[in-house]
């Protein structure tokens, strides 16, 4: 009989990587069907084109060998789903290929792979069309338009490097303005029209042009947390500080700035905070840290939206929140057991099952014999004293 | 904090539920019958290797002292085995080197009674001189630990002791030796527990138990109660929450009193002092028979045994002989790990004795070990599992690629490496794979080598 060798311990968790990764895709599934309902075949293509880039980028720099990690661990088809997600429905499918590759080669494989990553990849590949293509990314279209089952957005077939055909006339066809293409956001921005929140909550109501529904995007997350494949505090504190600061805002003028409501549950806040924020590698390990990540994130959204030129500005907070995560992770280090202030000060945990000391000895007479050892590596030695003095 | 843990009242924070596995609990404590030969190691424990009292050739009656102990850090060696000395000199050992040792053969016919001990009436005995008897038993920690009982009793001079902690958590899953020790030797419990009451001075002892072992507090209870009020103070038994690490003396504490003990400090600094309940049982049985250590529960366990369950084994039984009587399937068995599968050291070959410290022994199969083999090596993606189930509250991640980069210095100086004290929790439930707590161990013995070059 031959025995083996090996350091303890001899029995591992349940959980793998590739676990947690297909439980965000499925999470990510119901998203999914309700944008392809919202938008119909464009979406659909959108997601697919989107996410087979990514995929293939992953496997050519895995193959490569650059890159950590294989194209069985479903992060690269999370990247994709995002990514498809964060641009509009119509977005040129050439575009949405690049944009795709550029998230896994700029994003992802240029740090080492999966796990090295410092940047949210989706988000970098999202930065990298908006600034190569500034247009195409700001051309949304209303939702539940006719015929979306039928036939494509015509912008999405646009014959590559070339410019995507204007989707005004398209829409004048179908009886709509200008206007109608415009998200929640802009209209806010540009013509100071606002949305109902409740409207914006279900993303069901008429043709706005938004992404699917926040409600839905926060039942599935809630099912991620409660599973626990992702950490509950930085969406806790990314809502909570944006939906603060908004709060504040308003409160200080409420004519200049929308309700707190329409600041949280228009764009793509509560998708970048259940998904993009909680990306595990880009986000800190610490739980103090996690707060302070959702905290730094949420208010540089509210911020970038209400003072910048852009109508949009989680992706440019959840990339800053990372860049910010080694620094954060520094600071918010976890005290270790018997180093908090509790221990030190040697109070017990209310409810605790017995007190610290039986009955009838007495707090001081015990105090009074408790050793306690007493270290002083600064003390100064006896000549260095009597030189002092 | 773990928002699960909080609804659920545990009292540390962090920590694992590994499945339990105690295929054991149930079955009754059985003897185990002599083996042909015994090897006393003689070093079984923390501290002073003791000295051989005996020569070869020389006839042994099971229960005398062979070996004696010279520094207070040491304890002596009782024969488990009536027959004769065959051999003195370097043996394999537990932990890989050979170890000097002592082998016995052991008469056939021989009883498995103590001949040696004589009784004796402890009523009216001072603490010192209970201290003393505690020493001549050669009595260790017999939770894993193995660290020498009378020193861990002896209270410092300038130290008042007032409670005695008596941990019955037995969190490592698979092992119950010390659960069927509560169920079945309560009474034995008590008298041990009165002992190390009067030795310490404590006013108070409480037993703790994990409340997946109602039955052992149970039985406790009930011998609580026929032993009455006794002189010594009083005796309580208490349920924690199941949760690994629960049985590390700190957390217990927490459990217990909910207070921290100050990093780098010991329970003496709260006026505490923690033994496990197989010690304190076994000691309730040895020292009014006036005996020594001879033989101890041991859980042998795990799926590649046929015959799971706790045995009386004698010390210093090689593990082949064991394995044999409880039926271990030998071609499939591929690895033998003595003490619990989150902390157990895997033996590295079957001819190593049962010691003192040795809780149990679990065997697992080939196709356990290709399960886990298969389970794919990532780079850490940073998912804090590890932050989250790290009882002692460190950053493993933080740590573990410090230690890929050899950091080991920053490790012991910024990331309170020292604090580790090798649980296992964060490879238990690292995702993607990070042999983390093997990486912690190999630093903290280069700090340590670096610590004595210095």
């Amino acid at each position: 009989m031959t025995i083996e060798i090996r350091s303890a311990p001899h029995i591992k968790g349940a959980r793998t990587v590739d676990q947690i990764m297909r439980h965000v895709v499925w999470s990510l599934v119901p998203i999914c069907t309700f944008y392809v309902y919202q938008y119909g075949l464009s979406a659909l293509a959108s997601l697919v084109v989107v996410t087979a880039s990514c995929l293939a980028s992953e496997r050519f720099f895995v193959r490569q060998g650059g890159q950590s990690g294989d194209i069985g661990d479903f992060s690269a088809v999370i990247t994709g789903l995002l990514l498809a997600l964060s641009i509009p429905p119509g977005f040129p499918l050439w575009m949405g290929a690049v944009a795709g590759f550029m998230a896994i080669a700029l994003g992802k494989a240029l740090f080492g792979g999966i796990g090295f990553n410092v940047f949210n990849p989706a988000l970098i590949g999202r930065a990298f069309v908006q600034a190569a293509f500034p247009q195409a990314i700001a051309t949304y279209t209303p939702s539940f338009l006719p015929g979306r089952f039928t036939e494509l957005i015509p912008s999405s077939m646009a014959i590559p490097l070339m410019r995507p055909e204007p989707v005004v006339e398209w829409l004048k066809a179908k009886q709509f303005d200008v206007l109608a293409g415009a998200t929640p956001l802009a209209k806010w921005k540009f013509d100071g029209v606002l949305a109902n929140a409740d409207e914006l909550l279900t993303s069901l109501s008429g043709h706005m042009a938004v992404g699917p529904s926040p409600a839905l995007i926060l039942l599935c997350g809630a099912y991620l947390a409660l599973r626990r494949y992702m950490d509950w505090r930085i969406p806790t504190a990314i809502l909570g500080s944006a939906g603060l600061t908004a709060w504040l805002l308003f409160a200080l003028s409420p004519d200049r700035f929308p309700n707190p409501f329409f600041m949280l549950f228009s764009g793509g806040l509560i998708l970048g905070a259940v998904y993009m924020a909680t990306d595990m590698a880009t986000s800190p390990v610490t739980p103090k840290g996690m707060w302070v990540y959702g905290a730094l994130i949420g208010l540089l959204t509210v911020i970038i939206r209400y003072y910048s030129g852009l109508p949009e500005g989680v992706m440019y907070a959840i990339l800053l929140g990372n860049a910010a995560t080694p620094l954060i992770e520094k600071i918010t280090q976890p005290t270790p057991f018997g180093r908090s202030a509790l221990a030190t000060l040697g109070r017990a945990r209310k409810g605790a099952s017995y007190p610290l000391h039986p009955g009838y000895i007495s707090r001081e007479d015990a105090g009074a014999v408790t050793p306690k050892k007493r270290f002083l590596p600064n003390k100064p030695k006896a000549q260095e004293r009597d030189k002092s003095s | 904090m773990k928002l699960l843990s909080y609804f659920r009242g545990e009292a540390f924070q962090r920590g694992v539920h590994p499945p339990s596995c105690k295929l054991t609990a149930d079955t009754r404590i059985r003897r185990l019958p002599f083996p042909p030969k015994v090897v006393v190691p003689l070093s079984q424990h923390i501290g002073k290797v003791p000295r051989a009292i005996v020569r070869v050739g020389q006839e042994v009656v099971r229960g005398e002292p062979i070996a004696r102990a010279d520094d207070w850090l040491s304890v002596p060696h009782h024969a488990p085995v009536t027959g004769v000395v065959e051999f003195i000199g370097l043996r394999p050992g537990v932990r890989g080197p050979w170890v000097e040792s002592i082998v016995i053969r052991a008469h056939p016919g021989a009883t498995q009674q103590d001949l040696w001990g004589q009784p004796r009436d402890l009523t009216d005995a001072s603490g010192s001189d209970i201290l003393q008897a505690i020493w001549d038993t050669g009595m260790v920690g017999l939770g894993g630990a193995a660290f020498p009982t009378h020193a861990k009793l002896t209270v410092p001079k300038q130290a008042k002791v007032h409670t005695l902690v008596v941990n019955g958590c037995e969190c490592e899953p698979y092992l119950t030796c010390d659960h069927r020790v509560m169920v079945e030797q309560a009474d034995d419990l008590i008298v041990g527990i009165r002992y190390a009451m009067r030795t310490t001075g404590a006013v108070r002892a409480i037993v703790g138990i994990e409340d997946n072992k109602p039955d052992a507090l149970v039985a406790i209870q009930a011998a609580i109660g026929r032993a009455g009020s006794v002189p010594e103070g009083e005796i309580h038994a208490e349920l924690v929450p199941t949760k690994y690490p629960q049985g590390s003396e700190k957390m217990l504490i927490m459990a217990l009193f909910g207070v921290e003990i100050p990093a780098g400090g010991l329970p003496v600094s709260l006026g505490m002092v923690v033994n496990n309940v197989g010690t304190l049982a076994a000691l309730g049985k040895l020292l009014p028979a006036g005996r020594g250590l001879t033989e101890r529960v041991v859980t042998i366990t795990g799926p590649g045994v046929a015959k799971p369950g706790d045995y009386i084994v004698p010390l210093g039984t090689p593990l082949r002989f064991v394995l044999d009587y409880a039926g271990a399937p030998g071609a499939d068995a591929r690895q033998v790990i003595l003490g619990g599968p989150m902390m157990g050291q895997a033996a590295a070959s079957l001819d190593v004795p049962i010691t003192k410290g040795m809780s149990g022994v679990l065997v697992m199969l080939g196709t356990d070990l290709a399960q886990r083999e298969q389970i794919k090596t990532y780079p850490c993606i940073k998912c804090a599992e590890c932050v989250e189930s790290c009882p002692m509250g460190l950053n493993p991640s933080q740590l573990g690629m410090l230690a890929a980069k050899r950091e080991y210095d920053l490790m012991g100086s910024h990331y309170h490496l020292g604090e580790c004290f090798e649980c296992g929790c964060c490879t238990y439930v690292c995702p993607s794979n990070i042999p983390l707590v093997q990486q912690f161990r190999v630093a903290k013995q280069i700090l340590r080598e670096k610590a004595i070059a210095k």
